[in-house]
């Protein structure tokens, strides 16, 4: 798709098959699809499609396969790893036009939607029927079920409430060849293989999703916040190991070092303790009963894990406040930093502590600050490294910082991704958690259903040469 | 490389070589569920025990061969169990085993499946390689889900070695409920009260008698049964036991164990004709006939029906439903990756699988 003859007969094939509008190939209206959440990679598109229509996606596949037109699906991007980073030579094709509800039944407690349907959205929607979408990533004011699917997105509730593969039902999905399968179903299991597990988290690289039908959860009656402080990281991380050996799965338990602390409390003013080193929200859901016994219980565990302060939410508007600073960490910090990256590595919980101290010390070998927020319940860790980009050498230093901890994250025996994906950003720390033999199969599950590897070609799963380079020199290749 | 796994890398490979099938078995406790066997027996109990364990990590490591009772026996004595309630359907069921067939037990349509628990694995390809999927942890987005795919796959895309699973700890509290009501009554309760937050964690209908289970925080159990009503079933635990193993009346009736139809249905499925025991708030039927009707009117609503026990000659014509042309050919595409010289449980799934 070099040739400028080749170009303009897409184009002119690809305005036959959308709307009027619905093609966008100036520099002028690409420019906003240049890059995701992840801001530090961008890269212009040949153009951006924006079908209407099912027919429309299928018949845009269709055309890009034969053209050998590679495509980078995208939602609302609001990714954070850089899944949908546009790639030169190919096509962007935005669901954002696939915004309808298609159905609620609060009966069978299921919702069938377009992929271009907030995660909000879906819980609003199912709000009159008591029931909600339990995964709740922290851009989910804007973030699509589409790109929920791709990411296998979790959020603050997961340990409790499962992940985005264990609230799909059903998906409806185009392959680039056109076909259009259907996975899954609204009975609990379906023949052959799981394909819907294979599908959710494959980061836009095995099929587009026209639809997908999800689990709703009835709303807890009541919900309530313990939140504790600690003079040390250590004894932070042992009240969690303490509260889930108790038998207690919180519906929340999340950490905030010191750092991010400071940088929340100045955004959102929630009377965080500015003095501790590592803050710990605990959340307790369900009946009011249940949630008396289960907030007693985690308030002691903390007092004897050595909580230097405790409070507990005393109603709906403290509970929110308590949470407001967790959920807006990111933005949060991004108000005290020029750029920040954000990692998303998974460790086993125990050894939480010991990562954090050797944050600390890449943090004065790279010369870079780092805030650190995490899922604790579940050990997937977000450390926030600062850096300018108009500084030289802080890109890559900052880059290098990340580097370290996802290899450590790996060499601790965990993955250098708990939900954001891999997408552009660690695609060379495949390389590391993943030999070359298991990266084969990887190439080989792809093109089972993209042989041509047209869908977002370049993302989560390196090459064996890059990873031959990678391993050899520490860099990747220029040309994979 | 440990010396089993080599033994076995070694079978495989001459497997593939002379494109020999190999019937991958744990304990055989499984051997009825599925397509007809075929195949030299590869027996994966050479390879067994748990790798590790630290209850407050939710997560255990086990190799294939383990004994699902030992691995039970470890898990109770830290409060904790496998949450998707695994039938062993036989003394000798293994770890391998409970993956390999994912069959879920009566906590499935609130706790989740076998899938839904599934860390990681380490497994063995149709070339002999040992290959690690997932991890020990309990977020892991890092390359496809090859590890949930593998769970249910009844052997077909490789040898299991070892697998990690998430744990959950024991309810502190459990009951037991029972009350008389006809069929149409049991799923539109059982649908209602899975849309409200109580902590039913098991259901089950036959006979017009719906039994269910409480599980959760004491006080959580004690409100749930103010509210519900019914009558208190004294043996609980073993009521749920007993019907996750297929040992009640229901399943002993008559001379033989078949054919026994497992359909899987949306749970808001209204009742279908003939003498049926229903579990999963409505999205597990069973039924003691072959009727090819019956199967059509779950195509039609939404679901599937599978031949769970049948005779030899029934299970050659095929136990699951069949895909749709587009599926089985990503199908086939899929265990041509992990299996290319078609040697492992060739036809336990699907023919030509």
């Amino acid at each position: 798709m070099d040739k400028p003859s080749d170009i303009a007969a897409a184009i002119s094939a690809l305005r036959a098959i959308l709307p009027e509008q619905g093609l966008l190939v100036s520099e002028e209206e690409t420019r906003p699809y240049e890059c995701d959440g992840l801001t530090a990679y961008r890269q212009l598109p040949l153009m951006v499609a924006l079908p209407e229509t099912e027919d429309q996606v299928v018949a845009v596949l269709k055309l890009c396969q034969e053209m050998h037109l590679p495509v980078v699906a995208r939602g609302a991007g609001t990714g954070l790893s850089g899944g949908a980073t546009p790639v030169a030579e190919g096509l962007v094709l935005s669901l954002a036009k696939f915004m309808r509800i298609l159905e609620i039944d609060p009966v069978a407690r299921t919702a069938r939607v377009q992929p271009g349907v907030r995660n909000l959205a879906i819980s609003e929607a199912a709000a009159r029927h008591g029931l909600y979408y339990a995964p709740d990533p922290s851009s989910q004011i804007a973030c699509t079920i589409g790109g929920n699917v791709a990411e296998n997105s979790g959020g603050v509730h997961c340990l409790k409430y499962g992940l985005t593969v264990h609230n799909v039902l059903r998906l409806k999905v185009a392959l680039m060849d056109g076909e259009v399968v259907e996975i899954g179903g609204t009975a609990l299991d379906a023949p052959g293989y799981d394909l819907l597990a294979l599908m959710i988290g494959s980061e836009g690289m095995l099929g587009i999703v026209l639809e997908a039908t999800v689990k709703l959860t009835p709303r807890p009656q009541l919900a309530q916040v313990v939140m504790a402080s600690f003079s040390d990281v250590v004894a932070a991380g042992n009240a969690v190991a303490s509260i889930i050996a108790a038998g207690i799965i919180p519906a929340g338990l999340e950490m905030m070092d010191k750092a991010a602390t400071a940088a929340v409390e100045d955004f959102v003013h929630a009377g965080y303790d500015l003095s501790a080193a590592a803050i710990l929200l605990a959340e307790s859901d369900g009946t009011p009963e249940e949630v008396a016994e289960e907030i007693a219980a985690m308030r002691s565990l903390l007092e004897a894990s050595g909580a230097t302060d405790i409070r507990v939410s005393a109603n709906e508007a403290e509970r929110l406040r308590f949470w407001a600073g967790r959920k807006a960490a990111f933005p949060a910090v991004g108000r005290i930093t020029p750029d920040y990256l954000c990692m998303d590595g998974t460790i086993p919980r125990r050894r939480v502590a010991e990562m954090l101290t050797r944050i600390s010390e890449f943090s004065k070998t790279y010369g870079l600050r780092c805030a650190n927020v995490f899922h604790a319940g579940d050990g997937n860790l977000h450390p926030l490294i600062m850096f300018d980009a108009n500084v030289p050498g802080e890109t890559e230093r900052a880059t290098a910082f990340g580097a370290s901890i996802l290899e450590l994250s790996v060499e601790m025996g965990g993955t250098i991704s708990g939900e954001h994906g891999v997408g552009i950003e660690k695609v060379n720390q495949m390389c590391v958690q993943f030999s070359s033999a298991e990266l084969a199969l990887f190439h080989a599950v792809k093109a089972a259903f993209d042989p041509r590897k047209l869908l977002n070609p370049g993302k989560a799963v390196p090459t064996p040469r890059r990873c031959s380079e990678y391993r050899l020199t520490g860099t990747p290749g220029t040309k994979t | 490389m440990n010396a089993v796994i080599a033994g076995f890398a070694e079978r495989v490979r001459q497997a593939a070589a002379q494109k020999r099938p190999l019937r991958l078995k744990g304990g055989g406790s499984k051997d009825f569920y599925g397509g007809p066997l075929a195949g030299e027996i590869l027996d994966t109990r050479a390879y067994a025990g748990i790798v590790s364990y630290d209850p407050t990590e939710l997560v255990v490591t086990a190799r294939a061969g383990t004994p699902l009772r030992e691995l039970e026996t470890l898990l109770a004595g830290q409060g904790q169990m496998l949450a998707f309630e695994p039938p062993h359907f036989g003394d000798g069921a293994t770890v391998g085993g409970v993956v390999a067939s994912g069959l879920s037990g009566p906590r499935r349509a609130t706790s989740g499946s076998v899938r839904d628990f599934v860390l990681g694995v380490k497994l063995m390809d149709g070339r002999g390689e040992v290959l690690n999927f997932g991890g020990q942890v309990m977020k892991n987005v890092a390359g496809y889900d090859v590890s949930r795919l593998i769970a249910g796959s009844l052997g077909t895309l490789g040898l299991i070695l070892e697998v990690s699973l998430k744990v959950l700890p024991r309810p502190a509290a459990e009951l037991t409920l029972r009350l008389e009501t006809p069929q149409v009554n049991a799923l539109e309760w059982m649908n209602s009260w899975a849309g409200q937050p109580l902590p039913i964690s098991a259901t089950s209908w036959q006979d017009d008698l719906l039994t269910l289970r409480l599980s959760g925080a004491r006080a959580a159990v004690a409100a749930a049964r103010e509210h519900l009503g019914g009558e208190l079933v004294a043996d609980g635990p073993n009521f749920w036991q007993e019907l996750r193993e297929q040992r009640t009346g229901f399943f002993k009736t008559g001379s033989t164990l078949w054919p026994l139809w497992r359909l899987s249905l949306p749970s808001v499925t209204p009742p279908l004709p003939g003498s049926q025991l229903i579990e999963w708030g409505g999205s597990l039927r069973w039924v003691k006939s072959g009727e090819a009707k019956l199967a059509a009117e779950t195509v039609s609503a939404g679901g599937h029906a599978a031949l769970f026990r049948g005779s030899e000659e029934a299970r050659s014509a095929g136990v699951f439903q069949a895909l749709p042309p587009t599926l089985m050919s990503l199908h086939r595409k899929l265990k041509n990756a992990f299996d290319p010289a078609g040697i492992f449980n060739p036809g336990r799934l699907a023919q030509g699988l």
